[in-house]
C-alpha cells in the first residue's frame, strides 16, 4: 500500500501530458486507495489492536522493513493520505496549464510516500531513511519554481536545516539502538527504563531533539518554515497541515514513553515549545502576506504541540492529540483558501484585499468555518482542543500564560484572514475575483466542514481517533471525553478570555503590526540572517582551507604524494627491522624471462623517450608485459583486466597529456631530474622490498579454500573471481560501480567547468578574488 | 585521425569488440570474464570508434548519453539486489531461476556493472577527446 503513491509518481508526468490537469482525478487515487485501506483498520486499532508486519531486509545493518499501525501511526497515516488526496486534486487546478505540473504532482506523491513511511515504519534506520526522504522531496517541492532566487534559497535552507537535524537524529537513534540493542521503536519503548538510567541518555535525547526541533521548526530553527512559503501553495498546505513539519511532533510523541519521565524532556520541551509558540504568534502578527501569516501560526501551533508533549501528563497528551487533529483540518483548509484567493483574485497581501465575500461566497464560508475552528469557537474542533489544553494547564503556570497569549494571537490571525479579506468595501483586485472550479474548491471546503463535523460527533471522534492515538502516545489506555458544547468551568472562562484578547488584537491589528515591525527592526538580527552569515562563513572558510591545502600546482601534489608513499613504505621496514631476506633466484622458463625482459625494456624506453607520447606508449608496453606474466602464472581474470586497463590508461593519458599546454619534449634542469629520480627510485625500492616481505609470510589459504569450495554450491559459478565480485561481495561492488559513475559525472563536470564561463552562484565576496587568480 | 585503414576497419573492430565484450560479460560466471572486463572492452571499442570518426559520431553511435547508460546500469544493479525483498531474503541474496538456461539476479547485477563501466569510461574518454578538438 505504501508504494501506491510511488507508482502514481512514476506515471504522473505521462498522465498529465495525456490528460492535462484532469489527470489529478486519477493520480489522487494513488493516495485515496491507501486512505481507504488505512481507514479499514480503524476498527481494529480503536479496539486496542496493533497491526504489524514486515520482513528482514539487511539484517547485518539492523535495517528491516517493519511497519506498525497503532493509534498514533494510523491517525497520521489517515491525515497524510486523506489530505494528500485533496492536495493532489487541488494542485490539479492550481497549476492548471503549468508546464511542470506532471513533475509537481510526482514530487507531491513521492513526498507523501516518504511521510507515510516515517509514520508507519517501526525500524529505526528505516525511519531515518524516510525522514531524510521527506527532507529531500520537500527540497524539490520548495525549490519547484527553481528559476527564482528566493525559491532556491528557501529550498536549500530547508534542506540544510532539516537535513542537518536529520544527521543529529541518526546519531541519536544509533546511540539509542546501541544502548538497548534494539533496532525497532517497539524495542526502544520496551527498553525504556534501561535507557533512562544510562549515563548517555541525556546525550541521545539532545540529539533526537535536535532532529525533531529542526524538522518541526522549533525556535531557534523556526526560520526555514516561512521561507519554505516560496513553494507553490498546494505544497505549503500539505507541508503545514498534515505532514513534514509534524514529523518532528510525531517523533516526540512516538518517543514519549521512552523519555517522557526524564527531567531534560520535561524542561526542554515546554521551554522551547512555549518560546516557539510566542515567537511564532508574534511574528505572524507582523506579516501582511496571507501565506506568511499562516506559516508563522503553524510555527506557533507546533510550539504548542511540543509544549504539551513536554508537559506530558495524560490531559496534556490528550490535548495535544486533539489539537494536532484540529490543526491539520483548519490549517490545511486555510492554506488552500489563501491559494484560492491568490489564484482567483491575484493577490495575497491582506492590506490590498477586502470585500471579496460577495464575489467568492463559497470561499468566504469555508474560510469562516476554518477560522472558527482555529480561533476555538464553541461547536468547532478547535474549541475542544483548546478546552482540553486549558484543562491540562489549570495550574496557572507560565505554560498557561503562553498558551493563552499564543491562542489569542492565532485567533486574531485566523479571523483577520476570514473577515478582513471578505468583508468591508470591495477593493480593486488584480484579477476579477470569483470562486474557483470544483477541483480547486473541493479540498478547502471539505476540510473546513470536517472541522465542524468531527466536533458534532465527539463520541465517535474520541472512540476512533483521539482515544486510540492518546493511548498510543501514553503507552496506556486513555479515554478522551471532551465535547464541543461549552459548559461553565475554568477552562471555558479561559477560552472566553482568549477570545476577548484575540478580538482586541484583531481590532487593532494594523497598529499591532506596525508596532511589531518597529520592534523587530530595532532588534535587527535574527536567526534567518544568522543562517545566511553561517552559510557564507562556511563557504569562506572552505575557500581558505582549500587554498591552503590545494595551492593549485599539480607537480607539488604529485611530489608530496610520492614522497609520502616512499616514506610510508620504507620507514617501517627499516625502523622495525622487517627487511626481507634476499630472495632465491627463481627458475624461469625462457618465455617467462622474455616477457620480464620486455617489461624492463619498456621501462627503459620510458626513461629515454624524447617525446611524451613515446613515453606513454612505452609505459603501455611494460604494462602489457606484466599482464602476460599474470596470464602465465595462472590469473587469467586479472590479466584480462590488466590488458583493458592498460589500454584505456594509455588512451586517457595520451588524451590528457596532449591537452596540457606543454612542450612536446620535456627539458628540465639536472637538479629536477635528480630530485625526481631519487623519489622514483625510493618508491620503486619501497614497493619491491615491501612485496618481497609480504610474500615471505606464509600464505593463509582459509579464504581461498572457502571460496573455491562454496562458489559452485552457493553461487552457481565456477569462476571464483567473478563470483566474489557479483555474489559474495556484491554489496561492495555496488558501492564501487556507484563510485565509478560518480567519477564519470565529476570528470564531466570538471571539464565543463573549465570550458564554461564562470557563473556567480552565492553572494560570495571572495569570488572576485578567485576570478582574478 | 585521418587514416584510411583505420576508418575502414574501425566499425568492424568496434562491432567485434562490443560483441566480444557481451560474450565476455555473460560467460563471466564460469570462465574468465565478467561485467567489469566486458565493460572496459566495450569502452575501448567506443574509444577506437571515436578516434576514427570523431566524438560526435561516437556519441551518435551510442544514442544515449554515456552517463545515462551508466545510470541505467547502476539502477539495474541496485534493483537486482533489491529483488531479494520480494522473496523475503536478505538484501543482495542471489536468486536463481532455471528456465532451460540459468537466469539469475546475479547475472542482471553483472549486466548492471557492465553498463556502468561502459557508460562511465566512455563518458570520460569522449569528454576528454571532445575538449581536445576545440
Amino acid at each position: 500500500m505504501l508504494f501506491a503513491p510511488l507508482l502514481g509518481a512514476a506515471f504522473s508526468p505521462l498522465l498529465v501530458r495525456a490528460l492535462g490537469h484532469n489527470a489529478a482525478w486519477i493520480l489522487a487515487l494513488s493516495l485515496f486507495v491507501p486512505f481507504l485501506v488505512f481507514a479499514g483498520h480503524i476498527d481494529t486499532v480503536a479496539a486496542g489492536g496493533i497491526i504489524t508486519g514486515g520482513f528482514t531486509w539487511a539484517p547485518t545493518f539492523g535495517a528491516d522493513f517493519l511497519w506498525k499501525l497503532d493509534g498514533l501511526s494510523l491517525t497520521f497515516a489517515l491525515l497524510i493520505s486523506g489530505i494528500g488526496t485533496l492536495i493532489v486534486l487541488y494542485s490539479g487546478a492550481y497549476l492548471k496549464g503549468h508546464p511542470g505540473q506532471g513533475r509537481f504532482i510526482a514530487f507531491i506523491l513521492m513526498f507523501s510516500f516518504s511521510m507515510l513511511g516515517v509514520v508507519i515504519s517501526d525500524n529505526l534506520l528505516m525511519l531515518f531513511i524516510y525522514w531524510e526522504l521527506t527532507s529531500i522531496t520537500s527540497f524539490l517541492l520548495i525549490g519547484f519554481d527553481h528559476e527564482r532566487e528566493a525559491a532556491r534559497r528557501g529550498a536549500y535552507q530547508a534542506l540544510l536545516v532539516t537535513g542537518g537535524g536529520g544527521l543529529c537524529l541518526l546519531a541519536g537513534l544509533l546511540m539509542l539502538g546501541q544502548l538497548t540493542g534494539a533496532n525497532s521503536i517497539s524495542g526502544l519503548i520496551a527498553g525504556g527504563a534501561a535507557i533512562r538510567d544510562h549515563y548517555l541518555a541525556e546525550a541521545a535525547l539532545v540529539l533526537v531533539l535536535l532532529g525533531a526541533f529542526t524538522k518541526s521548526a522549533q525556535f531557534p530553527f523556526h526560520f526555514w518554515l516561512p521561507n519554505a512559503m516560496e513553494a507553490p501553495t498546494p505544497v505549503s498546505a500539505f507541508l503545514h497541515s498534515a505532514t513534514m513539519v509534524k514529523a518532528g511532533v510525531y517523533l516526540l510523541m512516538r518517543l514519549y514513553p521512552v523519555f517522557g519521565e526524564m527531567d531534560l524532556w520535561q524542561t526542554a520541551l515546554p521551554l522551547f515549545g512555549g518560546v516557539t509558540l510566542l515567537v511564532g504568534g508574534f511574528l505572524a502578527l507582523r506579516q501582511t502576506d496571507l501565506k506568511l501569516m499562516l506559516a508563522y501560526t503553524t510555527v506557533a501551533s507546533l510550539g504548542l504541540l511540543v509544549m504539551l508533549t513536554g508537559i506530558g501528563h495524560e490531559k496534556a497528551i490528550e490535548a495535544a492529540v486533539l489539537y494536532l487533529f484540529a490543526h491539520a483540518l483548519f490549517k490545511g483548509a486555510l492554506f488552500m483558501i489563501a491559494g484560492v484567493i491568490d489564484h482567483e483574485a491575484g493577490s495575497r497581501d491582506i492590506t490590498k484585499l477586502g470585500g471579496l465575500g460577495r464575489a467568492m461566497p463559497i470561499t468566504f464560508a469555508a474560510a469562516l468555518i476554518a477560522a472558527c475552528s482555529m480561533g476555538g469557537i464553541p461547536f468547532f474542533a478547535g474549541f475542544m482542543a483548546k478546552e482540553e489544553i486549558y484543562a491540562a494547564l489549570t495550574t496557572g503556570n507560565l505554560a498557561m500564560i503562553a498558551a493563552i497569549a499564543g491562542n489569542a494571537m492565532m485567533f486574531a490571525i485566523g479571523f483577520a484572514i476570514a473577515l478582513k479579506v471578505f468583508l468591508g468595501p470591495a477593493v480593486e483586485t488584480p484579477k476579477h475575483a470569483h470562486d474557483g472550479p470544483v477541483l480547486l474548491m473541493a479540498g478547502p471546503v471539505l476540510l473546513a466542514i470536517m472541522g465542524l463535523a468531527v466536533a458534532l460527533v465527539p463520541t465517535e471522534l474520541h472512540q476512533f481517533i483521539s482515544s486510540p492515538m492518546a493511548s498510543a502516545v501514553l503507552g496506556a489506555s486513555a479515554h478522551v471525553e471532551i465535547t464541543a458544547i461549552p459548559h461553565i468551568s475554568l477552562p471555558f472562562l479561559l477560552s472566553l478570555l482568549t477570545i476577548v484578547l484575540g478580538a482586541v488584537i484583531l481590532l487593532f491589528l494594523d497598529r499591532v503590526r506596525a508596532a511589531a515591525s518597529r520592534l523587530l527592526d530595532i532588534i535587527g538580527w535574527g536567526p534567518d540572517r544568522g543562517f545566511d552569515q553561517f552559510v557564507s562563513g562556511t563557504v569562506r572558510g572552505a575557500w581558505h582551507l582549500t587554498r591552503f591545502l590545494q595551492p593549485g600546482r599539480l607537480e607539488i601534489y604529485l611530489t608530496v604524494v610520492f614522497i609520502v608513499i616512499a616514506l610510508s613504505l620504507l620507514w617501517p621496514l627499516f625502523a622495525f627491522g622487517e627487511l626481507p631476506a634476499w630472495p632465491s633466484w627463481p627458475a624461469l622458463q625462457i618465455h617467462e624471462a622474455a616477457f620480464m625482459l620486455i617489461a624492463v625494456i619498456g621501462l627503459v624506453a620510458v626513461l629515454i623517450a624524447r617525446s611524451r607520447i613515446t613515453a606513454i606508449v612505452a609505459l603501455g608496453i611494460q604494462g602489457f608485459a606484466v599482464a602476460v606474466l599474470y596470464l602465465l602464472f595462472g590469473a587469467p581474470d586479472l590479466s584480462f583486466t590488466q590488458f583493458m586497463v592498460e589500454t584505456l590508461s594509455v588512451v586517457i593519458l595520451a588524451l590528457i597529456m596532449t591537452r596540457l599546454r606543454l612542450d612536446v619534449t620535456d627539458r628540465r634542469p639536472l637538479g629536477h631530474v635528480l630530485f625526481d629520480g631519487a623519489i622514483a627510485i625510493a618508491c620503486g625500492l619501497g614497493f619491491a622490498l615491501f612485496l618481497l616481505r609480504a610474500v615471505e609470510i606464509p600464505f593463509n589459504t582459509e579464504l581461498t579454500e572457502f571460496f573455491s569450495q562454496y562458489s559452485k554450491i552457493v553461487a552457481h559459478g565456477a569462476n571464483v573471481v567473478n563470483v566474489i565480485i557479483v555474489d559474495f561481495r556484491g554489496t561492495d561492488t555496488l558501492g564501487e560501480i556507484a563510485v565509478v559513475t560518480i567519477t564519470g559525472l565529476a570528470i564531466l563536470a570538471l571539464i565543463r567547468l573549465r570550458t564554461a564561463p564562470v557563473t556567480r552562484t552565492f553572494n560570495d565576496p571572495d569570488l572576485e578574488e578567485r576570478e582574478r587568480i | 585521425m585521418n587514416s584510411l585503414i583505420l576508418r575502414t576497419l574501425a566499425p568492424v573492430i568496434t562491432l567485434l569488440m562490443i560483441v566480444f565484450s557481451v560474450f565476455v560479460t555473460l560467460r563471466g560466471h564460469n570462465s574468465p570474464g565478467g561485467g567489469f572486463i566486458g565493460g572496459l572492452l566495450a569502452a575501448s571499442g567506443v574509444a577506437l570508434y571515436a578516434l576514427a570518426f570523431g566524438v560526435a559520431a561516437a556519441r551518435r553511435m551510442l544514442r544515449l548519453h554515456p552517463l545515462t547508460i551508466a545510470a541505467i546500469g547502476l539502477i539495474v544493479s541496485a534493483l537486482s539486489g533489491m529483488a531479494s525483498a520480494l522473496y523475503g531474503v536478505p538484501y543482495m541474496t542471489g536468486l536463481w531461476f532455471d528456465i532451460g538456461i540459468d537466469l539469475s539476479t546475479v547475472m542482471s547485477f553483472d549486466i548492471g556493472v557492465y553498463l556502468v563501466v561502459v557508460g562511465a569510461f566512455s563518458s570520460i574518454l569522449l569528454t576528454l577527446e571532445e575538449t581536445e578538438d576545440e
